[in-house]
């Protein structure tokens, strides 16, 4: 057989060797050094990490009653493509009691819209109850899907201005290091407590590495589920307060501006704590969150203003008290000390008005507190100020200062929420500059009433009936009693930490709380008197004004009440603060009694119910609020206007709006008009989404 | 038959062909099985799933094998032709009352059996083809008879495309190497890789450019070979039927093609080829910018691929592959499934498998007195590396996505079936390599 080709067997040998090695080149080149970056999308697309969110940490209050739950919602989700021609249309529609051809079209749009594999979400926000016949029978229901989501509820409406409210991490948040195990979307803490133990209470959140197929389906766990970690639940925070307490004192300043506060003296936990006007904590957890905040952020009475701890007030006559201290603690006075006021003090060259007139009401110290002296207090700080033991009238104010300081007056105290004021209390500086170093204790007389430069924070007039209540040191005010059940818990270390006030003899301090006794028993807050409790306590009845449209207007009085009972064993000690609605024992005091009475007794006695529901009832908010709040926002509104006119370059405006994100992340609640002009910046954000 | 030989029959039978048929086939079936394994704990025998019915056609194939065994080696020649002739009727039936799957109609439903004679005829042609090259009459070196050679596998190349089969259709360009093997010139081979060079050339660059590239090389050629020009007056004709060539080709026929013959999706699977979008012109109207359906298997095959690494995730573990990520991944892109499983070490030893079964046939093919046998031998051989070259280029990328199977390892009964009875035709007439058969 002749074969004149055989050698071009070789050929096709050595071609066929040639593809091979080609191949095998190209395989090399894929698998071995990875060229395309394949393989990196391999495990993009075929791993998927699933973040679970543990529940949030709850709160209890002092008798473990819930302050602050989970409830829990549901999503509905349908895979469109199991939903076919088996599916009991009809019956889903009946249990969930919707029309079919609804439903039909909404499958319909989220087929558009998804596709058909991929599972989107049906019905948002449903309640377990509206739910409840579809989940028994759920499995019949091929391709409906039920997703729980927890949302915050508050089963006593009440604990909005210390709870505060939750919200996604913002931009600005992602980038510190604080939240840096935070992804985009996660909720956190914005105010309150929930800010402050965010940490305990969110838990840590657990990964899982899923397997998917090309239909975005889960079909299993990734490497056995060996990098997976478990969830780890919120812990509870179990708080001093008393719910009911805080309910009813909730309803108490719901129509009126200014706060009230109660705390437990022994501890330094805080029992009550009220802003007013005070408003339901739900309309910040629900699905109109962003709605209703931008409302209470818009209204005149500003309820997102936490007065508690953020206003700051000339403590008027509760402040007497402390000067009476700090003359007896100086050896100015004894307890004995009298004064011949006829109505007013006349020692520094002009009158400084006292409401009594008549001898003796300010005869010794008790009379002088229970009266409410004015011309006694102003000389006895003044005394105090000039006392030989000083030096001079420098030495007399920083050692002033010093006693303020130890009140824990003229800075934060620590409270364990965010954004508390230190109040002001003036100091050499301040003298020096105002008087241009030329002036003595004549000039600050009326500071020993509680009038002039001092302001303090309701908080700090709480906290000093503390200090008298346990006769000379306090525990910094708290609300956590213990994280889960942990009460020593490190976070917790600071509020454990009794803190004695300069030293002051108890001999002084029943000087002072038997005048604050009498004050309650024959003085001038007898209507805070309580059958069977002896309660000491001080009104106050500061003047105040404002300026309104560049003139100076005298606004009515702000009315304030301090207190604490038992006299003998306080476990109580009350500041009650109602912003210009008239004297001492006209409102705060009231509110205040009926605050130690429902916490001493549980109860209400019928007798003070009518005044309960006076105070419940009575809307106390002047009319000039609204006249200031517009003329406020009008002048913002101005103020921006000119502020934008003057950028001319769009560029400069964008940085603008980065600033002010930056602001509301950090201080949205010193300037209460930013919000405005951030609306009139972006027509979009009317709704007010400061996610 | 076993006068000729002192061998009995079942010595003269190559056990190492066979061994090496056995391993791919038994790669095949894990590998199917790999890709429809879920992890969850059923059963081995799983009616309705593809391995089972893989392991159904296996078992039929060996079953004709066993019977192609017992034949006697004469029939194969002497059924050469009419085989050819039922096969190309066939061909023409599907044309006319084929199912359309796909959008390609190549299969023809009988009852509950669904068959694509376009693989079948495949073994037709290659006995046809062997007998024709080997009957005493034929005389190779004749043109006339050429041009009937490359018929044999022209004609059936044409109704396979006109039934929408390109994939298929191109195997039977596998031919050409057992005419090369038989004495083609090496002319046929130079005019062909030209005429592949300028159909990329057309594809990759724009018509105005290639006119002018064209033109270039053609007045080039003249200018380096103007001196022979006077001797030769021939050279001038050639060049210039050649650049006339070259410039319809590409200018004329290409874009005809591309618009009225073809289809947008073939169209665009050539372009996937040589990785560059499709043009305005050819896209019907159609966007094409954003990324096909064929970049998406091929990227998604490169994926799978290079995830399995040097040493691969280990059998049964190929993620990738098992939920679903490479399309057609039990037919087309079953190779990933291997390479994402075994890693580089896996597939190379795989490629290096079909190489021995090749050289195997080959070493075979020369070991045969008979033309016919050889001839035979090299079809095999020839259909098997097209498939391969282009199913293999196919999953990582280098050709075109063609859908043709990877021989023997791919899902797939007619595919697995036509491979077998061709191999074991083969063992067959080796079995008689001592006798001349005509």
């Amino acid at each position: 057989m002749s074969d004149f080709n055989q050698n071009r067997s070789i050929y096709i040998q050595s071609f066929f060797v040639l593809i091979a090695l080609a191949i095998v080149v190209r395989l090399f080149m894929l698998q071995v050094v990875g060229s395309g970056g394949y393989q990196l999308q391999a495990k993009n697309q075929a791993v998927k990490r699933k973040i679970t969110m543990p529940a949030r940490g709850i709160m209890y209050d002092r008798n473990g009653k819930i302050l602050l739950n989970n409830s829990i919602y549901y999503d509905i989700t349908v895979q469109p493509e199991k939903v076919k021609e088996s599916f009991d249309t009809l019956g889903f529609c009946k249990v969930m009691n919707i029309v079919p051809e609804d439903f039909k079209k909404t499958i319909h749009a989220l087929v558009m819209r998804n596709g058909w594999s991929r599972t989107s979400v049906l019905y948002k926000n449903l309640s377990p109850k509206s739910i409840a016949r579809l989940q028994e029978g759920i499995d019949g229901f091929n391709g409906i899907g039920l997703i729980e989501r927890a949302q915050r509820s508050f089963p006593y409406k009440a604990g909005a201005n210390f709870v505060g409210y939750l919200n996604e991490v913002n931009k600005e948040m992602l980038q510190k290091e604080k939240y840096a195990a935070y992804r985009r979307g996660d909720i956190t803490g914005i105010t309150g407590l929930e800010k402050s133990y965010e940490k305990e209470l969110r838990g840590q959140p657990g990964v899982q590495y899923l397997l998917q197929d090309v239909r975005q389906r889960i079909v299993g766990s990734y490497k056995n589920g060996d990098l997976d970690s478990a969830a780890v639940p919120g812990q509870a925070l179990n708080l001093y307060l008393d719910a009911d307490l805080q309910k009813l004192t909730e309803q108490m300043m719901a129509n009126k501006l200014g706060s009230a506060i109660a705390i437990e003296p022994s501890t330094g936990g805080i029992l009550a704590f009220a802003s007013g006007p005070s408003f339901d904590p739900s309309l910040l957890s629900g699905n109109d969150r962003s709605k209703n905040f931008s409302k209470l952020l818009k209204d005149a009475t500003k309820p997102l203003f936490n007065r508690s701890i953020m206003a700051q007030y000339n403590p008027g006559s509760t402040f007497k008290p402390i000067t009476a201290l700090v003359a007896l603690d100086a050896g100015v006075i004894t307890s004995s000390y009298g004064y011949g006021c006829r109505g007013g003090y006349y020692q520094c060259g002009r009158r400084i008005g006292c409401t009594h007139s008549g001898g003796g009401h300010a005869s010794n110290l008790a009379n002088a507190i229970a009266n409410s002296c004015n011309a006694y207090f102003c000389h006895v700080f003044r005394l105090s100020i000039d006392s030989p033991s000083n030096k001079n009238v420098r030495a007399g104010v920083k050692r002033w200062n010093k006693y303020m300081s130890d009140f824990g007056l003229g800075h934060p105290i620590g409270i364990d929420i965010p954004s508390e004021r230190g109040g002001y209390i003036p100091d050499l500086k301040y003298f020096d500059r105002t008087y241009n170093k030329n002036w003595n204790s004549c000039n600050m007389s009326i500071l020993g009433m509680g009038q002039g430069e001092v302001e303090l924070t309701p908080l700090q007039m709480a906290n000093a009936m503390c200090i008298i209540a346990n006769r000379g040191h306090y525990y910094i005010p708290h609300f956590v009693r213990a994280i889960g059940k942990d009460s020593t818990h490190p976070k917790l270390a600071k509020y454990l930490d009794k803190k004695v006030v300069a030293k002051i003899s108890d001999a002084n301090f029943w000087s002072v709380i038997a005048g604050m006794e009498a004050v309650v028993d024959r003085g001038t807050a007898r209507v805070a008197r309580i059958p069977g409790i002896k309660v000491c306590g001080k009104t106050g009845t500061v003047e105040n004004a404002r300026r309104i449209n560049g003139k100076r207007v005298k606004l009515r009085n702000h009315s304030m009440f301090v207190a604490f009972a038992p006299m003998d064993n306080p476990t109580i000690a009350v500041a009650v603060c109602v912003e210009n609605s008239g004297y001492g024992s006209q409102w705060a005091a009231p509110i205040a009694s009926l605050m130690i009475e429902r916490y001493l007794t549980d109860t209400i006695s019928r007798r003070r119910k009518g005044l309960l529901n006076k105070m419940k009832n009575s809307k106390v908010i002047p009319k000039i609020t609204y006249l200031i709040d517009s003329i406020e926002k009008k002048a913002a509104r101005e103020r921006w206007n000119k502020e934008l006119r003057r950028r001319d370059s769009v560029k400069r405006a964008k940085r603008r709006i980065d600033s002010i994100n930056n602001r509301q992340s950090n201080h949205w609640l010193l300037d209460p008009y930013y919000f405005k002009q951030y609306e009139m910046l972006d027509p979009k954000n009317k709704k007010g989404e400061y996610a | 038959m076993s006068t000729l030989s002192p061998k009995s029959y079942l010595q003269r039978i190559d056990g190492i062909l066979i061994l090496l048929y056995l391993c791919l086939v038994l790669i095949g079936f894990l590998s199917i099985y790999a890709v429809e394994h879920t992890g969850q704990s059923v059963g081995f025998f799983q009616p309705g799933k593809s391995y089972m019915r893989q392991l159904i056609f296996l078992g039929i194939g060996l079953l004709v094998s066993v019977v192609i065994l017992f034949t006697d080696s004469k029939m194969f020649p002497n059924l050469a032709y009419i085989s050819y002739a039922i096969g190309i009727l066939l061909l023409l039936v599907v044309v006319v009352a084929g199912r359309e799957v796909n959008g390609s109609k190549s299969f023809l439903v009988v009852g509950p059996i669904q068959i694509q004679p376009a693989e079948m005829v495949k073994f037709f042609t290659a006995l046809a083809l062997s007998k024709f090259l080997s009957s005493l009459e034929t005389d190779f070196n004749n043109i006339k008879h050429r041009l009937v050679a490359i018929a044999f596998a022209i004609v059936p190349l044409v109704i396979i495309i006109a039934q929408r089969e390109t994939g298929l259709a191109l195997v039977y360009l596998s031919f050409l190497l057992a005419m090369y093997r038989e004495g083609l010139p090496n002319t046929i081979i130079v005019l062909g890789f030209s005429g592949i060079a300028l159909t990329i050339a057309t594809l990759a660059m724009p018509k105005d450019v290639l006119f002018v590239v064209l033109t270039v090389i053609a007045v080039g050629a003249l200018i380096v070979l103007r001196k022979n020009l006077k001797r030769k007056k021939s050279i001038l004709v050639i060049i210039l039927a050649a650049w006339a060539v070259g410039v319809i080709f590409s200018q004329v026929l290409v874009p005809f093609a591309f618009t009225k013959v073809l289809k947008t999706y073939q169209v665009q699977r050539i372009y996937t080829m040589i990785g560059q979008q499709v043009p305005v012109e050819y896209s019907n109207g159609k966007d094409m910018t954003v990324q096909s359906a064929a970049e998406y298997n091929v990227s998604q095959s490169k994926i799978a691929i290079a995830s399995g690494g040097i040493v691969g995730k280990g059998f049964l573990n190929g993620a990738q592959t098992k939920y679903n990520w490479v399309p057609e991944q039990r037919t087309d892109f079953i190779f990933c499934s291997v390479a994402e499983q075994f890693g580089f070490i896996g597939s190379t030893l795989l490629v290096i498998l079909y190489l021995l079964f090749l050289f195997r046939i080959m070493y075979i093919a020369e070991r045969q007195r008979s033309k016919f046998s050889r001839v035979f031998a090299y079809c095999l051989a020839g259909i098997i590396f097209f498939h391969i070259l282009v199913n293999l280029g196919m999953t990582i990328g280098l050709a075109p996505v063609i859908g043709i199977p990877l021989p023997l390892i791919s899902y797939g009964g007619t595919s697995l079936l036509t491979f077998t009875i061709m191999i074991f035709v083969l063992v067959r007439l080796d079995a008689d390599r001592n006798m001349i058969l005509r």
